[in-house]
């Protein structure tokens, strides 16, 4: 027979943490990388005084942005596959694929440009829906899969612009990234903006919910494979804007330049608190990611480092950020 | 259980299932099951461990679909295209592994598909907290902080987050497979209240449970599982014989004979001026071949109690004597020395105790490795042997002692526990609730193994969530209430009622 019935059923009350423990408890991964890129703004800022004897100012704040437009661009996308449990290693050649073709198709009219723009937003997302499908219907490996479809994207660049080339017109370049002044931000706050809808909309739940753990996301009527489908496909229309910003930067269009993209958006993912398990992360971490990453290159460059160990700092930072973040992370959870 | 329920739930039935069929692998779970759900009934599942109640649940649900067979929905065949479909035919499903999105707080998971929304559709992700709070309110849920994730909270309100999340969709049929395995009591009533409710406004209910009590107390029918298939539905059956049905083999009682406990034996295990954190204190003593209940309400520190003796953490207060001779345990490691071994059921069947994805024998020679090594290196042979025979004298089901520990049912788990306390020449047993989820069978055993253990001259002090079992399996039984000995019963005052009767005037007086 049963233990006897307490009289008043469930506790009354419970213990509720302060909002702002959860809130800081939840996003800590966020914070940490806010506080990162705002160290090495600082750092970057002191090195530049001593060597220069003045700040940066608008022409660095502009090239910064800039430079760092298509790594952001490609972090986003990136993490919206890494939500999902997945990974795209695929970043390189989609961006090698679409700064190509806009490097031969994009010069012509006004009209001309934005439907040019349209189709290589729509081939990156192809690009992506084919990761999407092997993953999703084949139930493969995601790193496999694009490891595979890097290389297949990395080869057609390569028969779109087999030399380095192609023409972007004046005008194209400085509707994004603007050398006068750092107006390409706005384009990362619409960034932004749109993943604050991804984020109250049904796939954005979807998104998270597959991250946490595929099975329960399933039985709680998720269709998991549709929506890890829709990750690859947005993602990969992420990766062709980034392949239009840098070849609105280059003025022209390179059939490797996108290769870098495929580590450097992982790194960025990491260092903006995305959790490479799935399930937890947002895009203005990886934002502010790809920022630190270009910071880091900018200390280097000013404490006078070969550029030839520019990857081996890099992979140290990244080494430190994932070693760091998951302490903080667990003491975190131990203090609360 | 002859409610008047009962009477209906034959003529109209909203469920069914018939001749279903399901093979994972080379493992046929379902062979032809069948089973009807009649309207406004709650109807109890059981069998033991592998008998399909779970498989047979998913299918109900939509999560899987069978291999042959019909789903009859108000008398309709029907294919459920999965769990989303039969949310929407009104099905709401509780499945046995719970599917709580750990990242995600308390809120989302709870109204998940069915948030608060700004005109245009999208989240108001600023309400949730808000709205999870009220509806939480709604169901007499008040200890939940919303805003934790859910990774954050324990796993018995994680359960309780699961069914509330089910119950607001307001289904017609409501499935539950082992909602209560991880519940104490009071949480445990919580749920039957609801079930209660939703009965009374006409939602039909199928419930699993290891419990028997719990199905005699809420099921108006029961259907027993063997091997993949029904074996009948009953309105009224007592345990033994359900246990035999179950089982195929014939019980003739749950409970074993208890042996005696010699006269004037010295006490093993003496423990005076207790505290289990109050200020009140207690004492006991136990002697070698006895068994010792130690009962009460929930939460009155019986696991500190256990863990306390073992030393991990150790008790805050009170002395500790082990054949007369007073010693201090301060970690495990003292307790194994002085002859105690312990076996608790970890909240969440995992971590304490065992190394899941390790050998069986690895698990049982474990604290023993010093005693069977030379030079540090393991004697393989003596390993194998030791191992071998505990298996066999404790009927721990495993194809061999190399099978990983984790993939052995739960009550062959806690076998594998108290095996390894006897490998370590332990005295004194320290059993916690160690038949807290196991089927009715492997209960069987294990009560049986308990009383030959205690025959064999082990002192054994016990704790189970079952009152039933505590007065059946034990000697004398210690009711604790406000950190004092509030009541000793011995045979033949000791029974289930006495124990409760006992609990319950203490809960007035507290
Ligand atoms: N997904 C699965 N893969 C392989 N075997 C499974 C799976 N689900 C259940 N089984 C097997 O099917 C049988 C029935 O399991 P289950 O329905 O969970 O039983 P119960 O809920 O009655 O304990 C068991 O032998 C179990 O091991
Ligand atoms: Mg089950």
């Amino acid at each position: 027979m049963p233990m006897p019935r307490d009289p008043a059923d469930l506790p009354k009350h419970g213990r509720r943490r302060p909002r702002a423990a959860h809130i800081v408890g939840q996003n800590i991964g966020l914070i940490l990388a806010v506080t990162i890129l705002f160290l090495s703004i600082v750092i970057f800022a002191g090195m530049f005084l001593v060597q220069q004897d003045r700040l940066p100012g608008s022409f660095e704040i502009t090239s910064t942005v800039n430079n760092t437009m298509p790594l952001a661009l490609a972090a986003i996308g990136q993490t919206i596959v890494v939500l999902t449990r997945g990974i795209d290693l695929s970043v390189g050649g989609v961006i090698d694929l679409t700064n190509a073709l806009a490097a031969i198709f994009l010069p012509g009219s006004v009209l001309h440009m934005i439907i040019v723009s349209i189709l290589i937003i729509v081939a990156g997302g192809l690009a992506g829906l084919v990761n999407g499908l092997i993953v999703g219907l084949g139930r493969l490996q995601p790193i496999v899969v694009t490891l595979a479809t890097l290389s297949i994207f990395q080869g057609l660049a390569i028969r779109v612009l087999p030399q380095p080339g192609g023409s972007v017109p004046t005008g194209y370049t400085e509707f994004l990234v603007n050398t006068s002044g750092p107006t390409a931000l706005l384009f990362l706050g619409l960034a932004a903006l749109g993943w604050m809808v991804l984020r109250r909309s049904r796939l954005g739940v979807d998104l998270f919910a597959v991250g946490n753990d595929e099975p329960a996301a399933i039985a709680l009527g998720v269709r998991a494979m549709r929506t890890k489908i829709l990750a690859y496909t947005i993602g990969g229309m992420l990766y062709a804007v980034a392949g239009l910003f840098l070849a609105a930067n280059a003025t022209g269009g390179d059939a490797t330049t996108g290769d870098d993209y495929t580590l450097t958006s992982i790194v960025a993912v990491v260092l903006g608190g995305v959790n490479l398990f799935g399930g937890r992360g947002s895009a203005v971490g990886a934002i502010c990611g790809a920022f630190i990453t270009t910071m880091i290159v900018n200390i280097l460059f000013f404490a006078h480092i070969n550029p030839l160990y520019q990857s081996f700092y890099e992979g140290l930072f990244l080494v430190i950020a994932v070693v760091f973040g998951g302490l903080i992370g667990r003491l975190v959870r131990r203090g609360s | 259980m002859n409610s008047p329920h009962a009477a209906t739930a034959e003529s109209v039935a909203v469920l069914g299932a018939q001749t279903v069929s399901k093979a994972f692998g080379g493992v046929q779970a379902l062979r032809g099951a069948s089973l009807v759900l009649g309207a406004g009934e709650v109807h109890g599942l059981v069998g033991e461990n592998g008998a399909g109640k779970s498989t047979l649940i998913k299918v109900l649900g939509g999560r899987i679909a069978p291999d042959s067979g019909t789903v009859l929905l108000d008398g309709q065949p029907v294919r459920l295209s999965g769990p989303a479909d039969s949310t929407r035919r009104g099905i709401g499903t509780v499945f046995q592994e719970l599917t709580l999105l750990p990242w995600m707080s308390v809120a989302e998971n709870l109204l998940i598909g069915r948030e608060p929304r700004f005109p245009l559709g999208l989240i108001r992700r600023g309400a949730l907290a808000g709205e999870a709070e009220a509806v939480l309110a709604g169901l007499g849920i008040h200890h939940i902080d919303p805003r934790a994730l859910a990774a954050e909270v324990s796993l018995a309100e994680r359960q309780i987050i699961e069914i509330a999340r089910v119950i607001i969709r307001k289904p017609r049929i409501l499935l539950l497979d082992e909602p209560t395995s991880s519940l104490v009591e009071r949480e445990v009533e919580w749920l039957f209240a609801r079930i209660r409710e939703l009965r009374s406004q006409g939602t039909s209910i199928v419930f699993t449970s290891h419990r028997w009590n719990e199905i005699t107390s809420i099921a108006d029918r029961i259907t027993i599982f063997r091997n993949g298939k029904e074996v009948g539905t009953y309105t009224a059956i007592d345990e033994t014989e359900a246990i035999t049905l179950m089982t195929g083999r014939r019980v003739e009682a749950m409970y074993p004979p208890l042996p005696s406990v010699p006269a004037n034996a010295p006490p093993a295990l003496a423990v005076s001026d207790a505290s289990l954190g109050g200020a009140a204190t207690f004492g006991f003593s136990l002697a070698a071949g006895e068994i010792l209940g130690i009962g009460g309400l929930a939460g009155q520190g019986h696991r500190e109690l256990f863990t306390g003796l073992f030393g991990a953490p150790p008790l805050k207060r009170g002395t500790i004597r082990v054949d007369g001779k007073p010693i201090r345990i301060a970690r495990p490691s003292d307790a194994i020395r002085a002859g105690l071994g312990i076996a608790l059921v970890p909240e969440d069947r995992k971590g304490e105790g065992l190394l899941l994805p390790l050998p069986v024998r690895d698990n049982l020679t474990l604290p023993i490795l010093g005693r069977i090594s030379t030079f540090g290196v393991i004697r393989g042979g003596e390993e194998a042997r030791m191992s071998r025979e505990m298996i066999s004298r404790l009927k721990i089901r495993t194809p061999s002692a190399a099978q990983p520990v984790g993939t052995l049912s739960g009550g062959n788990q806690q076998k594998v526990l108290v095996g390894r306390w006897l490998l370590a020449e332990s005295r004194i047993l320290l059993l916690y609730d160690v038949t807290r989820g196991v089927d009715v069978a492997t209960k069987h055993e294990i009560c049986e193994l308990i009383a030959r253990l205690a025959q064999e001259g082990k002192a054994i002090l016990f704790y189970s969530s079952d009152t039933e079992e505590l007065a059946h399996l034990c000697h004398r039984v210690l009711v604790l209430r406000g950190g004092r000995v509030a009541a000793e019963l011995t045979p033949p005052a000791l029974t289930a009622e006495a124990i409760v009767s006992a609990a319950i005037r203490d809960a007035d007086a507290a």
